[in-house]
C-alpha cells in the first residue's frame, strides 16, 4: 500500500496573516508543537499534523475564511471534537485543518415546535442539558456524547444505543446551514419534516466533511418519556444473551435500547466503575424501555421472563435514577474503559443483519484465535450493529499487521452475512478501501459526481470516503506520520 | 520509540499509554472549553507529554505554555473513562520541563515569588499584617491597582491561631488536624469553625506541632523535592500519636497529602509510613458529616445556599455528597444546585497569580453561574477558591456570602443550643 497523495499547494505567509485577519491571533494556530496535537482523532493508526489550524467563532468567520483558502487554491479539513473512529479528519492532503471547537452557541430552542437550532461545535450532550427543564431532549446518543459534537454527528450520521428506537441523526435534523468550499452559505432541508424537491440534507449527512463546513443545524427534540426503566441481564454465553436479544424483538417489543457487553469489556467496566456486574458473566445486556408508565412495567416483566428463558443467571432492574444513571455510565464509557486492558485498542464498526449476530460473533472470535488477538464486543445488539474492539500494543509491529488483517477479516464476514462495513462510525481512512465491497463501480461514480456538485475542486476533505487512486493511507506505522 | 532517549525523561511512560484518544476528556477541561485549543486540551497535553517523553518534541516556549495554563483541576481524571492518572502526568511533566527549560526572568521571579511567600505560615503572616494595615490606612486600593493578584486578598481580621482540644465527654475520634497555611493566615475563622465543630461532634482534635506546609504548591510547580521534605516533616509530625484520621479544612492540602504514598514510593525509609498516613487523610466534611445530628429544619430560614464542588476536593478526592448534605441536613438551608458546580473555578492553587487571564475568565464564569443560581450564599471547601470567588463577587460590587460549610455549621448548631 503506497503512502501517496496529491501535491497540495503552499500556505503562504499572506495567507497566514489573512486568515489571521479574520479569526484574530486567538483563532489561528501555527506552533508546531500546537498543530501536531491534531495529527489524529480517535483512531490512532494514522497520523498526520496539518500545517495550520482555523478556529472560527462564527458563520461569517468560517465562510470568509473558506474563501480565502479556495482563493489560495488550499484544501481543508473540517474537525469538530476529534471523536472520530475512522480518521475522518486525518488532514490527508489538506494542510489547513478548520476546527468548530468556538462554534458553540445554541442560538435558538423553540418549545413549542419542539427543535433547537445549535453551531456545529456545540456538545451532543449540551443540546440535551439545555432543553431538559421543557422535559425534552436531543435523541441520537453516541456513546461519545459528552464530547463530540453536533456537526461531527451531522458528518458521521451518527447513532447510540438509543437508536434502535428513534433512529439515527439524520432522523432527527431537520435543517443544515452548510458553508461550501469556495465560501458560499447554502440551507439544506428546513424547519419541518418535508420540504418539497430533492433532499440534499440527507445527502449531506454522513457526508464526513467532504461536501463543505456545517455551521449549524436545526435539530428535533422529542419529549422525555413518561417513564423510563433500565434493567441488566447476566447471562453465561453470548450465545445466551443473543438468543434473548431475538426472542426480545420476535415478541414484538421495542426497546429504548439493547446493548450486548461481552466477557472482557464487562471485566473492563467492571475495574473502571465497579457497578457490580458478576466479573465472571459471558456477557451482560443492557435492556431500557421507556413510554407510558403501564405499558413499561408490562414490557419489563416480560423482558425478563424472555431473558430467563434464555438461561440468563440474572436480571436486575435499576431501582433509581442513580443506579439507572450508573449502568448508562459503564456501558457509555465502555470503549475507553478498554485503555484499562491494553495500551492500544481499534474499534470495528460493521453491520449484519439482527439474526446473525451469534453468526458474526463466532466469525470474530475464530479471527481473534487464527490472528492470536483479543478482540473484546459491545454493541447495540437491537439493530446489529457490531463493535469488535481489538485490543493490541502499538510497540509490536507484527502485532499491528494482525489487527489490520483481522479488522478486514471481520468486515468480510459482515459483508458476507448480508451487512455493511459500517454502522456509524463513518468511512473515514479506515474503511475506503472497503467500498467497493458494498458498492458498484457505478453507484461510486454516481456518488463521486454529487460530491463534486457541492465540491468541483477536491478542497473539502479530499480522499476521504470514496477511493481514488493515489490516496491510500499507510496504515500501522505507528508513532509515524503519514507520508505525503 | 527510541529507549535512550526515553531514560532521561522524568515522564513514566506507562502512564501516558493508558490514554487512548478518545477525547471524552475534552469537554470536561475549562482551558479547552474556553480556548478551543486541543494543546490545552487533557488529551492534547499528554500528546505532547508523549512526544516529550520520546524525545522527539523540542521543548519550546510554545509547547511549556501548553502545560503551564494546566490547571491542575483534574476534571479530566473524573471524565477519563480508561482511569489515566493525569495529575501524576502533569507534576511528572512539570519536573521535567523544570529540569530542562529555561523560562524567562520574569517569568521566573513571578514563579519563585510565589513559592518564596505562600508555603511559609511567617512569611504569609507577615505579608497579611502588611496587607492589613495597608488596608487600614488606606492605600490599599492604589496597590490592588500596581499588583492585579492584591485583588485576591479579602478585608483581613486578625485571628487566633489554633490550639489542639479535647471534646466535652468522651471522645468518638482522635484526629490530626493540618492547619494549612494559607487556611489558617488568611481565613482564621474556617478553622475555628471547623474546631467548634468537631468538638461538638465529640472529636478530639490534635494539632501536631511540627506540622507545616503541604507541599502542595511545591509540587504543582514542579519542585518535587521541596515537596518530599514537606511531605516527610508532616509525617513526622502526625506519626505515633494514635489518630484515627488527619483532618483538613483545605482541600487542596487534603487532596496533597492523599498522595504522600505515591510521593515517596521511592524513599525506602518513608515509603510505607507514607502510604499509611496518605489513607488516613480526610476532609474536615467527611469525616464530621456522619457525625451530627439531623438539623430538624428551619436554621437556614429559608435560606438558600450553592454549593462549589472544589477541583481537589470532587475531582481529587471525590468528596462530593457530605459538603452538600452538611448544607441541607445539618445546617438546614434550602441547598440549591449549582451549573457546573465541579468546573474549576481558576484560583487552582497559585494559578491566579501565574495565570491571571485564564483564571480571571473562568472566576467570571463561575460567577456567572452562581449568581444564576439565585443562592444567597455560596458555599466552598477550599481556601483558594473562596478566596477567588469572593474577589470576583466584591469585583462586580456583589455582596454575597461566601463560606467554608463548616461555617454554616457552626452556626446553626450555634443557634440551636441557644
Ligand atoms: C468512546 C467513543 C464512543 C463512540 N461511540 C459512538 C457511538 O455510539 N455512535 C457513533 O455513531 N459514533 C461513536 N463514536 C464515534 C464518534 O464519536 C462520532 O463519529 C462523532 O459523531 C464524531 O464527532 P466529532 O465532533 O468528534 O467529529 P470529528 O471526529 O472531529 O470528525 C468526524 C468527521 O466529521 C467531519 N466533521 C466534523 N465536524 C464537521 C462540521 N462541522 N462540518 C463538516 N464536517 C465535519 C470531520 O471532517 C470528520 O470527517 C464514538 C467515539 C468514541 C471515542
Ligand atoms: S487538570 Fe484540569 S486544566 Fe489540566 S488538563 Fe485536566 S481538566 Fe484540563
Ligand atoms: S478521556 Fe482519558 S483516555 Fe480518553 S483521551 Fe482523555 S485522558 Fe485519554
Amino acid at each position: 500500500m503506497s503512502a501517496t497523495g496529491t501535491a497540495t499547494a503552499a500556505i503562504s505567509d499572506t495567507l497566514i496573516d489573512e486568515i489571521r485577519g479574520v479569526v484574530g491571533a486567538e483563532g489561528l494556530i501555527t506552533d508546531p508543537a500546537a498543530t501536531r496535537v491534531y495529527e489524529c482523532d480517535g483512531f490512532v493508526l494514522a497520523r498526520k499534523s496539518p500545517q495550520l489550524v482555523v478556529l472560527p467563532a462564527s458563520r461569517e468567520e468560517v465562510a470568509a475564511t473558506l474563501r480565502l483558502l479556495w482563493q489560495a487554491e488550499v484544501p481543508f479539513v473540517p474537525r469538530g471534537a476529534g471523536t472520530g473512529l475512522s480518521g475522518g479528519c486525518l488532514p490527508l492532503q489538506a494542510p489547513v485543518m478548520v476546527g468548530t471547537s468556538r462554534l458553540r452557541r445554541i442560538r435558538e430552542v423553540d418549545v413549542a415546535n419542539r427543535r433547537a437550532v445549535v453551531e456545529a461545535g456545540v456538545v451532543n450532550l449540551h443540546v440535551t442539558r439545555a432543553v431538559a427543564e421543557h422535559g425534552l431532549l436531543y435523541a441520537p446518543d453516541p456513546s461519545s456524547q459528552g464530547a463530540c459534537t453536533v456537526g461531527g454527528n451531522v458528518a458521521e450520521n451518527s447513532g447510540g444505543p438509543h437508536t434502535l428506537k428513534y433512529g439515527v441523526t439524520t432522523n432527527h435534523v431537520l435543517g443544515i446551514e452548510l458553508v461550501l468550499p469556495d465560501g458560499r452559505v447554502v440551507e439544506l432541508g428546513g424547519v419541518v419534516d418535508d420540504v418539497p424537491g430533492y433532499d440534499l440534507r440527507g445527502f449531506a449527512i454522513g457526508g464526513e466533511g467532504t461536501v463543505g463546513l456545517v455551521t449549524a443545524a436545526t435539530l428535533r427534540l422529542v419529549p422525555v418519556p413518561a417513564a423510563v426503566r433500565t434493567m441488566m441481564a447476566v447471562f453465561g454465553s453470548v450465545d445466551d444473551a443473543c438468543r434473548a436479544v431475538s426472542a426480545i424483538i420476535a415478541a414484538g417489543v421495542i426497546p429504548a435500547a439493547l446493548e450486548l457487553m461481552d466477557r472482557l469489556i464487562v471485566q473492563a467496566v467492571e475495574d473502571a466503575y465497579g457497578f457490580g456486574f458478576p466479573t465472571g458473566a459471558g456477557a451482560v445486556l443492557i435492556v431500557e424501555l421507556d413510554g407510558l408508565a403501564d405499558g413499561v412495567a408490562e414490557q419489563v416483566e416480560a423482558v425478563e421472563a424472555l431473558c430467563r428463558e434464555s438461561s440468563a443467571d440474572e436480571v436486575r432492574v435499576a431501582r433509581d435514577e442513580a443506579e439507572r444513571a450508573a449502568l448508562w455510565k459503564s456501558r457509555k464509557k465502555a470503549f475507553g474503559a478498554v485503555g484499562r486492558l491494553a495500551p492500544n485498542y481499534c474499534t470495528q464498526d460493521g453491520v449484519v443483519p439482527r439474526g446473525s449476530v451469534p453468526e458474526i460473533l463466532r466469525r470474530i472470535s475464530a479471527v481473534a484465535e487464527r490472528q492470536r488477538l483479543r478482540i473484546a464486543n459491545v454493541f447495540h445488539a437491537g439493530d446489529g450493529n457490531i463493535h469488535p474492539i481489538i485490543l493490541f500494543d502499538e510497540r509490536d509491529e507484527d502485532e499491528v499487521r494482525r489487527v489490520l488483517d483481522a479488522g478486514r477479516e471481520i468486515l468480510e464476514a459482515c459483508v458476507d452475512l448480508g451487512g455493511s462495513v459500517t454502522g456509524e462510525h463513518g468511512i473515514g481512512v479506515e474503511k475506503i478501501e472497503q467500498m467497493p465491497l458494498i458498492f458498484s463501480p457505478t453507484d461510486l461514480r454516481v456518488m463521486a459526481e454529487l460530491r463534486a456538485v457541492f465540491d468541483p475542486l477536491s478542497r473539502c476533505n479530499p480522499g476521504k470516503i470514496l477511493p481514488t487512486p493515489g490516496a491510500c493511507v499507510e496504515l500501522g506505522a505507528p508513532r509515524r506520520q503519514v507520508p505525503l | 520509540m527510541n529507549m535512550e532517549r526515553a531514560e532521561h525523561s522524568a515522564i513514566d511512560d506507562s502512564l501516558l499509554r493508558q490514554c487512548v484518544h478518545c477525547g471524552l476528556c475534552l469537554d470536561a477541561c475549562p482551558t479547552y472549553v474556553e480556548l478551543g485549543n486541543e494543546a490545552d486540551s487533557p488529551r492534547g497535553r499528554i500528546h505532547l507529554a508523549t512526544a516529550l517523553a520520546g524525545g522527539d518534541l523540542e521543548l519550546s516556549d510554545e509547547a511549556v505554555r501548553h502545560f503551564d495554563l494546566c490547571l491542575g483541576c483534574r476534571a479530566c481524571e473524573t471524565a477519563c473513562p480508561s482511569g489515566v492518572p493525569y495529575g501524576r502526568i502533569i507534576e511528572e511533566t512539570r519536573a521535567h520541563i523544570e529540569a530542562r527549560h529555561r523560562r524567562s526572568w520574569l517569568d521566573r521571579l513571578r514563579r519563585s515569588a510565589v513559592l518564596a511567600v505562600f508555603p511559609h505560615r511567617g512569611r504569609l503572616a507577615w505579608l497579611t499584617r502588611l496587607v492589613r494595615a495597608l488596608q487600614l490606612v488606606g492605600l490599599w486600593p492604589l496597590v490592588r491597582r500596581l499588583v492585579p493578584a492584591a485583588r485576591l486578598f479579602p478585608k483581613l481580621s486578625a485571628g487566633q491561631p489554633l490550639r489542639s482540644s479535647e471534646p466535652d465527654g468522651e471522645a468518638v475520634r482522635r484526629v490530626g488536624f493540618l492547619r494549612g497555611c494559607v487556611s489558617d493566615v488568611v481565613q482564621p475563622q474556617v478553622n475555628a469553625a471547623a474546631a467548634r465543630v468537631l468538638r461538638r461532634a465529640r472529636v478530639a482534635v490534635d494539632v501536631a506541632a511540627g506540622q507545616g506546609c503541604c507541599g502542595a504548591l511545591h509540587l504543582h510547580a514542579g519542585d518535587v523535592d521541596q515537596a518530599r521534605r514537606l511531605a516527610r516533616a508532616n509525617i513526622d509530625a502526625f506519626d505515633g500519636r494514635e489518630l484515627d484520621a488527619v483532618v483538613v479544612t483545605a482541600a487542596g492540602c487534603g487532596a496533597a497529602m492523599r498522595e504522600y504514598g505515591e510521593l515517596l514510593r521511592d524513599d525506602p525509609a518513608y515509603r510505607e509510613r507514607a502510604a499509611r498516613f496518605a489513607a488516613r487523610v480526610r476532609d474536615v466534611t467527611e469525616l464530621v458529616e456522619p457525625l451530627l445530628p439531623e438539623s430538624g429544619g428551619g436554621q437556614g430560614a429559608g435560606r438558600r445556599v450553592t454549593y462549589h464542588d472544589a477541583c481537589h476536593l470532587a475531582h481529587a478526592q471525590g468528596v462530593r455528597s457530605q459538603p452538600r448534605a452538611l448544607l441541607s441536613r445539618i445546617a438546614g438551608w434550602q441547598l440549591v444546585e449549582l451549573e457546573e458546580s465541579d468546573r474549576c473555578c481558576g484560583s487552582a492553587g497559585s494559578y491566579n497569580l501565574t495565570e491571571p487571564e485564564m483564571a480571571a475568565a473562568l472566576a467570571m464564569r463561575k460567577v456567572d453561574c452562581i449568581e444564576r443560581s439565585g443562592a444567597d450564599c455560596v458555599a466552598v471547601a477550599n481556601p483558594g477558591c473562596a478566596l477567588q470567588i469572593a474577589a470576583e463577587l466584591r469585583r462586580r460590587g456583589n455582596p454575597m456570602r461566601v463560606a467554608h460549610p463548616l461555617e454554616l455549621v457552626d452556626e446553626s448548631l450555634a443557634a440551636r443550643s441557644e
